[in-house]
């Protein structure tokens, strides 16, 4: 988890109130978390109202922090809860905890078989294909966007993730293998007309 | 298509996530990789998956918090003090 952590925050000194500890906190988080808002809501506005929450909701329960998971879980579970409480709000028809759905193996079947894996790397990242690729995610139903965001985006573990969502690990892996096949379907409609495209 | 069981593909599919993540046993392993030899559909499947994660963490954008909702939140955390740029 050092990859979000560039220097060891203390949580002695967090919970003693220490506040340029607590700003070193702030922006040892601040990007992933609102970035985290952006992902799940769609909105600058609504990942900032996510950022500030879960910042003073942080200030709040600091001293409940029991330490028997990372501080950077910690931190992403709060976050996680604030942005579904804010998309409950704003978006009351989304099924946030469809394991049912997210169980049934009929739409894991792949469609596409263009190996489009081998294009170049400048190809795929560029702004076109940045944008397909953002667009995927977009469109991933929530309930498996946040397991990948957390996973594939901010590198936590699945046991992290896990903890962070309050599912099972069996869940996680669930959520996070449909999630990862959903974009490989999109990106492979795009590329794979894109290929044929060129021949 | 192959001429093997389709529910082997099925089978494998359910693994794909883990064994790209390197959690599986060697058994396991072993087993799908015998089935990927066999089977160009789930040998395309699982190069596009692994590609598709590599390029969810290329680290192309990923923007750093505008200084303008830093300063916000600095200010409602009552942090301003702290304001200094970066
Ligand atoms: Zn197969």
């Amino acid at each position: 988890m050092n990859k979000t952590m560039p220097t060891e925050i203390s949580l002695e000194a967090l919970v003693a109130g220490d506040r340029a500890e607590f700003a070193r906190l702030v922006d040892a988080y601040s990007s992933p978390i609102y970035r985290l808002g952006l992902r799940m809501l769609g909105d600058p506005q609504d990942a900032e109202d996510v950022l500030q929450n879960t910042f003073l909701s942080v200030l709040t329960h600091i001293s409940e922090f029991e330490g028997r998971s990372s501080l950077a879980t910690w931190l992403y579970r709060i976050a996680a809860n604030e942005a579904l409480m804010l998309l409950r709000r704003k978006k009351p028809e989304v099924n946030l905890d469809d394991v049912e759905a997210a169980d049934e193996a009929e739409d894991l079947l792949p469609t596409q078989f263009v190996d489009w894996s081998a294009l170049p790397e400048d190809e795929l990242l560029s702004g076109e294909g940045q944008r397909i690729l953002d667009g995927a995610i977009a469109t991933l139903p929530e309930s498996m966007r946040l397991v990948f965001l957390l996973r594939d985006v901010e590198g936590l573990s699945i046991r992290e993730t896990a903890e962070a969502l309050n599912l099972t690990e069996t869940n996680v892996k669930t959520r996070l293998l449909r999630a990862r096949l959903f974009l490989r379907e999109r990106l492979s409609t795009y590329y794979g007309g894109h290929m044929s495209h060129e021949e | 298509m192959t001429e093997h069981a389709h529910t082997d593909c099925e089978k494998m599919l359910g693994f794909l996530s883990e064994y790209i993540d390197g959690g599986l046993n060697p058994e396991l392993c072993q087993e799908i990789e015998k089935h990927l030899a066999g089977c160009e559909n789930c040998r395309v499947v699982l190069n596009t998956t692994k590609r598709t994660i590599d390029l969810v963490h290329a680290p192309v954008e990923k923007p750093d918090l505008p200084e303008d909702v830093r300063a916000r939140l600095f200010k409602r955390l009552n942090l301003d003090d702290y304001l200094k740029p970066k």
